[in-house]
């Protein structure tokens, strides 16, 4: 027997949603750390560090994130014989792959800052650390805002391919919903409201953010 | 922690994964074209269309850049056949990955198409030149040398991504190694070659689609450095 869907199966949805927004924020934070320690990892002096990192960045980066998933939950699952709940397999994948992603944006945003700055910094003098913590990172902070802001839209959508190993975010509760309402016409294009309604203020703000960041860079305008 | 790996049982069903590889390389480049050509007329609709047309091709984008790829092609597979369209999983596949490449391909091409100088634009207007023609003659060809980076990253984006439409079970590389993986029980083993196979076929797509801008855009002309990133 089904039933229509209603105002309850709405805020299930809505539930559901949250979960979206902390798997994301959490994958977010993690990756946060570990883009840090990639950045910095790519550009320093030593050629094993820069190997590694660009290493893993490009493992990540060219393969599907949805592989990497299946190779936690699954892969990691048959080898310790200790079945792995969704949750950490999905925040640890998750995690993994903004790592990456803001890694490399970041490293972007270090190499965009002229060198005459770690000139001045080295002249200062201060060391290879205190350059890079007082001198260049705060200015590749803000090249970085609005890459980084456009990431945290595709980490957000990319959340949605938990659903595939059975972890109950947005999507996931869209299907059981389906699953019980016959309803997908309706369900599935709300779940897509919903995850434009998050995403799109974001998108935005990137947009509006990059304006204002290369008119102060003196770089040109949009038209 | 005991546990022995046994690669011989993905060789017995390689010919099985490389078929799904095929599907998967035949889905991406039909998307590329299908998603290119219509992104394409897209850019050109939004930079000289009318205005509602305008407002409605900004609205395509955005939408198909803020919300899911699995949402957009669970609404093809299953919310399209309660209006009576129905499809195969791989065509709502191909149809998915068209739709949703045409998105951001517009996007990079009118970024490339605002980067022409706009004198260039003005000459083409006093020879006479059509809308149209102006868009052929002159803007084209720019424009997508200054993009060509950005529409190749975004083509491996949907190679890697493609690997999503084994949820609607069309059985590409990602399907297969479910399968696989399921009855055989070596999910590690499956998983890690297939993910392997998807590392080649990025680097493979990649390193091409760098030959092929050299060839096109580079050759016999002055250095550039497009790809310097």
């Amino acid at each position: 027997m089904s039933r229509d869907f209603d105002w309850a199966a709405f805020l299930f949805l809505l539930g559901a949603l949250r979960w979206t927004i902390v798997l994301s924020l959490i994958a977010f934070v993690g990756g946060s750390l570990g883009g840090l320690i990639l950045a910095v990892a790519r550009t320093s002096r030593y050629v094993v560090l820069r190997g590694l990192a660009g290493a893993y960045i490009g493992l990540i980066q060219g393969t599907p994130v949805l592989m990497q998933l299946f190779i936690v939950f699954y892969g990691l699952a048959v080898m310790t014989g200790v079945r792995i709940d969704p949750w950490p397999a999905v925040t640890l994948a998750f995690t993994m792959y903004a790592a990456a992603f803001l890694g490399e944006i970041w490293r972007g945003a270090i190499e965009a800052i002229p060198r005459q700055q770690w000139e001045a910094a080295a002249a200062l003098p201060l060391s290879p650390g205190a350059q890079m913590r007082h001198v260049i990172l705060p200015q590749a902070f803000r090249i970085a805002i609005p890459p980084t802001v456009g990431f945290l839209v595709q980490l957000i959508k990319g959340t949605s391919i938990a659903s595939i190993i059975g972890f109950v975010e947005l999507t996931r509760a869209g299907q059981l919903i389906v699953n019980v309402t016959f309803q997908p016409m309706i369900v599935y294009p709300i779940i897509a409201v919903l995850y434009f309604a998050l995403c799109w203020p974001l998108s935005l703000a990137a947009l509006r953010l990059e304006g204002r960041i290369d008119a102060a860079l003196g770089i040109g305008q949009r038209p | 922690m005991k546990y022995v790996f046994q690669f011989g049982i993905v060789r017995d069903h390689l010919p099985e994964l490389l078929n799904g590889a095929w599907l998967t390389l035949r889905l991406s480049f039909g998307a590329f074209a299908l998603g290119f050509v219509l992104a394409v007329v897209l850019a050109f609709l939004r930079g000289s269309g009318p205005r509602p047309v305008r407002l409605a091709v900004g609205g395509y984008v955005e939408l198909v850049r803020n919300t899911p790829f699995l949402v957009q092609l669970f609404i093809i597979y299953f919310s399209l056949p309660e209006l009576g369209i129905r499809m195969e999983a791989t065509t709502a596949a191909l149809i998915g990955m068209s739709l949703n490449f045409a998105g951001y391909a517009t996007e990079i091409l009118r970024s490339g198409i605002d980067a022409v100088p706009k004198p260039q634009i003005e000459a083409g207007h006093s020879l006479g030149f059509s809308r149209l023609e102006i868009f052929r003659h002159i803007i084209v060809f720019q424009a997508l040398r200054t993009v060509y980076p950005a529409l190749a990253s975004q083509f491996v984006l949907l190679m890697l991504g493609s690997s999503i439409v084994a949820a609607i079970s069309a059985e590409e590389l990602t399907a297969v190694t479910n399968t696989l993986q399921s009855t055989t029980f070596r999910a590690f083993e499956f998983y890690f070659v297939a993910t392997g196979m998807y590392l080649v076929m990025a680097l493979g797509a990649r390193a091409v689609l760098h030959a092929i801008y050299w060839v096109v855009f580079e050759r016999g002309q002055p250095a550039r450095g497009a790809w310097a990133r």
